[in-house]
């Protein structure tokens, strides 16, 4: 039996803006690094900092609307810069460092590459907390769910073939179609926050009002990822029960 | 610098390739063969390899090894319901199986590790320079176990592993060096054993591996057994005899059955014959192919379940897939390529050799880790999500399935009393929710200062690496200090043990090298007088009488070098009765040639 607390990973915490790769020197030579990835001096691969947020590893501002096109075109140019492929006939500090700079560069992408996983992050990453894991219903659902949670277990303890088996199946495949909905609206909603951010981003005014309709966007938009990975939760286990 | 080869390990056969002027190349053998039957044999004169080995299977079926990759990164128990099957004697030994030969007991790795000194010879004497680097392949289904052992196999074989890569991506890499491929792609790779699907994108020179899904324990073996099991439910019918008492029949009717089916991939019909104990006669039947087929079946569908699995996780549908290619020798059979082509709802293409594909692959991602290759990059998935065993015995995941590796996660440790001094950890892999349901891939003790419960904080990375081989390492969060872990493998030898049969592997190395070439040499000599014998009979009356004295004198002289114990006469003596018996093969080549056109209208000749 494991004897231990998991914390759940926490995303580094916030930090000023504009500090890329912030190294002070080269691993290898000891000069200043100047160059982005490479010491330009000894031409050695450099880690990546622990405090790099995944943005700035693949070089993209803290928008939540990226272009698919172009992220993936910088995850596949970092790739062959990164991949240990490359490094086998390197040094072994080398190839280790390779080989973690391809780690945090493969999360990095698979986090950013989902709007959803890519909001989650940035708010976490905005707000220096980790995302809020819903245990109760959201209010507005509270009733629906509670009637779902009997017709489960109804639908748990009949007969499949029966007629009752059969009438409550078709209950549940509704319940699930309705929720579904629910979830793409929520979804809808999101991308339209996003947009709402990435605005204000760009505005980038210092303002205290703007700095109010910061942190409104971003309470928000954590009420909403919560109670949309509850109904997923919920919509997947209803799958599971009637499949 | 020094050379890279590629090496694909097989279930029945293994192939070993390298780069010539920017194209990957097999090495065959002398006889112009390319694949290595993945058969190990022990005899009076030692252990020997390949298709001399091949040979014992009938003659010497308890000390004949085969399908060694089934037990790779396994444990007794998990082979149990298959036991009956093999002839030779299986037994565990600290959760790793331990096969039977003769007087001592071989780790699967160690009888991998034979065939991978077999292949290893094979391309020196071709390339004359020794070989110590190489990439070799395993199906992508393949958990941490069975990847270790893999790379246990290639160090015991005197091989640095420098890259351990899966089967369909190494397949694509060798399709994409073709050029024009771009896309997505399904790699649809049925072997002797193994079953594995990959969906991957290509574009410009990156190969992104989207998902994998496969079973490592079903392929053309299983189309073999049940071929096997309706043979001998008859002739226990038809004569009583209950062949499966019979050992080495029952590898003539293994051997039988695969014949058949591949026989079956291009004719609709076959004729099965098998020699009966005791002389009793021969049992003889005719097989069709939709007798084939129907037996079949099943096993063709268990492959189409992780397909749309796989499809499934890429996020994609079968008409988002451009191409559709199919690898392993199984997917000769015509039943495979119309259920395949149903299911993607396109006709899948193999215009590579689906035998010498992987192998081909291995070369390519050889030449890219020797800096060769700088336009091609593989980005492949871990098949299987890894976790850690939490309260209740549920899993908590760590890294999903499908992630890109390498892969990291990271977790935070503390204790929960005051004083603890370590922590618990079981590593597993798998996709179910429980524990007993998944894979346990290892156990280590977590060293914890002792201090108050929840003041120690040590971070645990999970990292794993490009050859989707776990690697663990813990630092003090509260010191910086990092320690080293003793993990210790559920399934897997220890790195003492490792040691200790490469060790082994040297000290034996002479021996039987002398050993294999007598023998080797013997096996040749034997199957060239048999030809030549036979040729003689069907063709002598061709040729000049004194041209038939000259062959029958080379054969006799080959016959008494054989008798002796040096194989480089014996070599000498086959290469003159080749030279003799050329024009023969040549007439009757002809010969043959006139027969089969007779009696036929010049339209179906043309």
């Amino acid at each position: 039996m494991l004897n231990a607390s998991m914390d759940q990973q926490t995303p580094e915490s916030p930090q000023p803006r504009g500090l890329q790769m912030a190294r002070s020197m080269c691993w290898h030579c000891q000069s200043a690094v100047t160059g982005e990835y490479f010491c330009d001096r000894c031409v050695k691969v450099q880690p990546v900092s622990k405090e790099t947020d995944y943005f700035t590893c693949l070089g993209f501002p803290r928008r939540l609307t990226l272009d698919p096109k172009k992220l993936e075109a910088k995850f596949y140019e970092l790739s062959r810069t990164f991949h240990p492929d490359f490094y086998q006939t390197k040094s072994p500090a080398e190839q280790t460092i390779s080989l973690g700079n391809a780690a945090v560069l493969n999360t990095a992408y698979r986090t950013l590459r989902d709007p959803i996983q890519r909001a989650e992050y940035l708010v976490a990453l905005e707000t220096g907390s980790v995302k809020d894991i819903r245990t109760s219903p959201p209010a507005e659902l509270f009733e629906e769910i509670l009637e779902l949670q009997d017709t489960l277990e109804a639908f748990r303890s009949s007969e499949r073939d029966s007629q009752e088996g059969r009438e409550l199946r078709t209950v549940l495949e509704t319940e699930q179609r309705g929720l579904e909905q629910r979830r793409q609206e929520m979804e809808a909603q999101l991308h339209r926050l996003f947009t709402d951010w990435d605005q204000l981003q760009d505005r980038g005014e210092a303002t205290s009002p703007a700095r109010e309709e910061r942190d409104r966007l971003l309470k928000h938009m954590r009420d909403l990822l919560s109670n949309r990975t509850y109904v997923t939760s919920i919509v997947n286990d209803l799958a599971a029960t009637i499949a | 610098m020094t050379r890279i080869v590629g090496i694909d390990l097989g279930t029945t056969n293994s192939l070993i390739a390298f780069m010539k002027e920017g194209q990957p190349c097999v090495v065959p053998d002398r006889n112009g063969r390319t694949m290595v039957p993945s058969v190990v044999a022990l005899t009076d004169n030692g252990l020997i390899v390949g298709d001399s080995a091949k040979e014992h299977l009938t003659r010497n079926p308890e000390r004949t090894v085969y399908s060694v990759k089934r037990f790779m990164g396994k444990g007794l128990a998990d082979v149990q319901n298959e036991l009956a099957y093999f002839p030779y004697t299986l037994t565990e030994t600290g959760g790793v199986i331990r096969i039977r030969l003769g007087e001592k007991s071989y780790s699967p790795p160690q009888v991998s590790a034979m065939v991978l000194k077999e292949l290893k010879r094979r391309a020196e004497t071709y390339l004359g320079e020794s070989i110590s680097k190489a990439v070799i392949t395993v199906p992508a289904y393949f958990n941490d176990s069975q990847r270790q052992a893999t790379k246990d196999a290639g160090l015991i074989a005197g091989l640095e592993v420098l890259r351990i890569i899966n089967e369909p991506t190494a397949a694509s890499l060798a399709y994409g060096l073709q050029g024009k491929t771009q896309g997505t792609i399904a790699v649809y790779d049925f072997g002797g054993g193994t079953f594995d699907i990959s969906i991957l994108k290509l574009k410009d020179g990156i190969f992104e591996v989207l998902a994998t899904n496969g079973d490592t324990h079903l392929g053309g073996d299983d189309l073999d057994r049940l071929l096997v099991d309706l043979f001998i439910g008859q002739i226990q019918e038809q004569y009583g005899i209950n062949l499966s008492e019979y050992s080495d029949h029952m590898q003539a009717v293994r051997l039988e059955a695969e014949r058949a089916k591949i026989r079956l991939s291009d004719d609709l019909k076959a004729t099965i014959t098998i020699e009966l104990p005791d002389d009793k006669g021969h049992f003889t039947r005719e097989l069709t192919r939709e007798q084939l087929e129907s037996l079949a079946m099943p096993v063709i569908e268990r492959t189409l379940a992780p397909c749309r699995m796989a499809l499934k996780d890429a996020g994609l549908t079968s008409k988002d897939i451009d191409e559709v290619v199919l690898v392993g020798g199984s997917t000769r059979m015509p039943l495979v390529r119309r259920r395949v082509e149903a299911l993607f709802g396109k006709a899948p293409h193999c215009h590579l050799n689906p035998d010498e594909v992987v192998a081909l692959g291995a070369a390519v991602q050889a030449d890219i880790l020797s800096g060769g290759t700088t336009d091609m990059l593989l980005l492949d998935v871990t098949p299987l999500s890894l976790g850690i065993e939490t309260m209740g015995g549920v899993m908590s995941s760590l890294i999903r399935r499908n992630t890109t590796i390498p892969a990291s996660a990271k977790e935070l440790f503390t204790t929960y009393v005051d004083g603890q001094t370590g922590v618990d950890i079981h590593i597993l892999q798998g996709e179910r929710e429980l524990i007993k349901d998944n894979r346990s891939l290892a156990r280590f003790r977590l060293k914890v200062p002792p201090l108050p419960a929840g003041v120690p904080r040590i971070e645990v990375t999970f990292l794993i690496d490009a050859n989707g081989i776990l690697n663990v390492t813990a630092t003090d969060m509260r010191t910086g200090q990092s320690q080293s872990i003793d993990v210790k493998p559920s399934y897997g030898l220890s790195d003492a043990e490792v040691e200790r049969m490469i060790e082994d592997s040297f000290k034996f190395a002479v021996d039987d090298v002398n050993a294999r070439k007598l023998i080797e040499a013997r096996l040749d000599a034997e199957a060239l007088l048999k030809t030549t014998e036979r040729s003689l009979t069907e063709a002598g009356h061709l040729i000049m009488a004194d041209e038939a004295k000259g062959i029958r004198n080379a054969s006799s002289q080959l016959a008494s070098a054989k008798d002796g114990s040096d194989p480089r006469t014996i070599r000498a003596r086959m290469a003159e009765l080749e030279q003799a018996a050329k024009n023969l093969n040549v007439v009757m080549l002809d010969d043959s040639l006139k027969k089969s056109l007779q009696g036929k209208k010049v339209t179906e000749v043309t």
